[in-house]
């Protein structure tokens, strides 16, 4: 039992892969072989899609905007997330389970229940179709998150550190960015892996909250699909070219993803 | 925990938190409601209506059907995720280089935009040019999910555990290694089976993590919107129109906002419901102990 063991773990990858192998390959064949009949591999390879979507501004910039308001939702959330899961995890104050479960019930918010609300609530501010709106939105789910994770954390920090800290004549936000902040590094990352994960795969909020100016790839991939009829090979180039960026994330944080998920207690 | 001192200042701490999830929650939850009592026919007129909206989705047949089918697909990518997320999470190496090529690769489905995945489904399952589709109907199935409602019900669960077991199977992972090495090697000279460790060691330390496992499965999989639409749009017919693919296409398609945001607010109730039950069956007898 145990030799074979190792089997279960592969024959799952093997299955997660098969559907990104069919993705690639697909990115490589021409429009004509795709609808021509079924080909295990390009038998034309090109490079034509991936070169259309570097050079066509609507493409590439779809990826810029995703970037942008992703980064900003990330840096927005885990810097607002610090000092609330510091509060958390040390103070006791007039309702703070309650707010801790409030928090919690915004990841349960459905996106399709907002979507509405979002449009006419930052179209009234003025901010639809900006970066800003779009991270604001993210914030949602992704702030509670973070502190969840960061709560997490920083229990596992004993309160001793604070009280030496303290002691020596530390200002409260000195402790806090030279002393607590270091000692807690890989909690930072994983929170700020999650983050960046949620806003990256969202779709409705941010398709829902911008038109041009900083429209998501993921926007820019849909209303193609319906506007140019059948570019299956674009699509499938621009869907394997979403996948770079959090290949890029994992591997940064692919030491701490299990020590991060069981300390953190997400 | 029990050191925890009270300070009422903490709230200085935590006012930037609560000032941006209210801005993006209440603001939201407040327009709902104010729709969900009222009447309008497209002129920025309102008129007050009560509880017909509420009474309206909870007798409609449309609504009982989507929400049928919602717990349906829930309960099964639960049944089928969980049991197999667990079973990957044993079966992985510990440490090593393996077991960072393995987390690394299995997070890969956690980081695609769920259209995306929903497109990549979409080509992969073609019956005439998708490697899914095509070996399928090789093989002798006549298999067409954009067609047949239960080929739509199966490529939409191998989706899903396509999608998100590795997130099952990730949290268990991490429950797994922080036992320490000691409990392991009790177990073997107390000659234990397998079975008895991991009914005894393993299981109770993953429990945390697994209650964590399965409260996100459940809220995601209930929220689920984006992957379905692209994958088959809810079709055929009607066969996988979830509640939030309901909701959008009566909310924004037929603009019937009266009624969407009625349903809107039984929806995310009917969420925080069941998960607070979750939440209690799983950790029940944890506070006892």
């Amino acid at each position: 039992m145990r030799r074979f063991g190792w089997l279960v773990p592969a024959l799952y990858i093997a299955f997660l892969l098969l559907p990104i192998y069919w993705l690639l390959s697909m990115s490589f064949k021409t429009t004509n072989e795709i609808l021509g009949g079924f080909t295990l591999w390009p038998r034309n390879f090109t490079l034509e899609n991936y070169r259309k979507i570097f050079t066509d501004p609507t493409w590439y910039m779809g990826y810029v905007n995703s970037l942008t308001y992703v980064v900003i939702n990330t840096v927005l959330s885990v810097t607002v997330a610090l000092p609330a899961a510091y509060a958390f995890s040390r103070y006791r104050f007039l309702g703070d389970k309650h707010l801790f479960f409030w928090l919690l019930t915004n990841r349960m918010a459905p996106a399709a229940v907002f979507a509405l609300p979002f449009f006419q609530l930052y179209s009234a501010i003025g901010l639809f179709d900006t970066h800003i709106a779009v991270a604001l939105a993210h914030c949602l789910f992704n702030v509670p998150l973070a502190v969840w994770i960061l709560e997490g954390f920083m229990s596992g920090v004993p309160r001793e550190l604070d009280e030496l800290a303290f002691i020596d004549g530390y200002p409260f936000w000195k402790f806090f960015l030279k002393i607590l902040v270091p000692a807690i590094a890989a909690g930072i990352g994983v929170a700020a892996f999650f983050c960046f994960m949620f806003s990256w795969v969202e779709l409705l909020l941010a398709k829902t909250l911008t038109s041009v100016e900083a429209k998501p790839i993921a926007a820019t991939m849909t209303r193609t699909a319906s506007t140019s009829g059948y570019e299956l090979g674009l699509l499938a180039a621009a869907g394997a070219l979403t996948i770079i960026p959090g290949a890029f994330v994992i591997y940064f944080v692919r030491n701490y993803i299990a020590k991060g998920f069981s300390l953190g207690r997400v | 925990m029990s050191a925890r001192v009270v300070n009422q200042r903490a709230w200085w701490l935590v006012l930037p938190v609560l000032l941006i999830v209210a801005f993006n929650a209440v603001i939201p939850l407040m327009t709902v409601v104010n729709y969900s009592v009222q009447e309008t026919f497209g002129d920025n007129r309102f008129f007050f209506e009560g509880v017909k909206w509420f009474d309206q989705v909870m007798h409609s047949a449309r609504f009982h059907e989507a929400l049928k089918r919602q717990l349906l697909f829930t309960a099964i990518i639960l049944a089928i995720e969980v049991p197999l997320g667990v079973a990957i999470a044993l079966a992985m190496p510990r440490r090593g280089l393996w077991s960072s090529v393995c987390l690394v690769l299995m997070s890969m489905p956690l980081l695609i935009p769920w259209n995306v995945v929903g497109a990549m489904w979409n080509i992969f399952a073609l019956p005439d040019i998708g490697l899914l589709g095509w070996t399928l109907n090789k093989l002798g199935f006549a298999y067409n999910y954009t067609r047949q409602p239960f080929a739509a019900w199966a490529t939409l669960i191998a989706m899903d555990v396509w999608h998100w077991t590795s997130l099952v199977a990730l949290l268990a992972y991490a429950g797994l290694s922080a036992i320490p090495d000691p409990y392991y090697q009790a177990a073997k000279i107390d000659g234990a089976s397998a079975w008895a460790v991991f009914r005894h060691v393993q299981l109770p330390k993953m429990k945390h993590v697994l209650t964590i496992a399965v409260l996100l499965r459940f809220m995601d999989s209930f929220m689920i919107y984006t992957e379905p639409v692209v994958l088959t749009g809810g079709g055929p017919g009607n066969a996988t129109t979830l509640l939030s693919i309901d909701l959008v296409k009566i909310a924004l398609g037929q603009f019937d906002l009266g009624p969407a945001a009625a349903m809107s607010l039984i929806y995310f109730l009917i969420i925080l419901l069941l998960s607070w039950v979750f939440y209690r069956v799983m950790t029940l007898g944890e506070e006892s102990s």
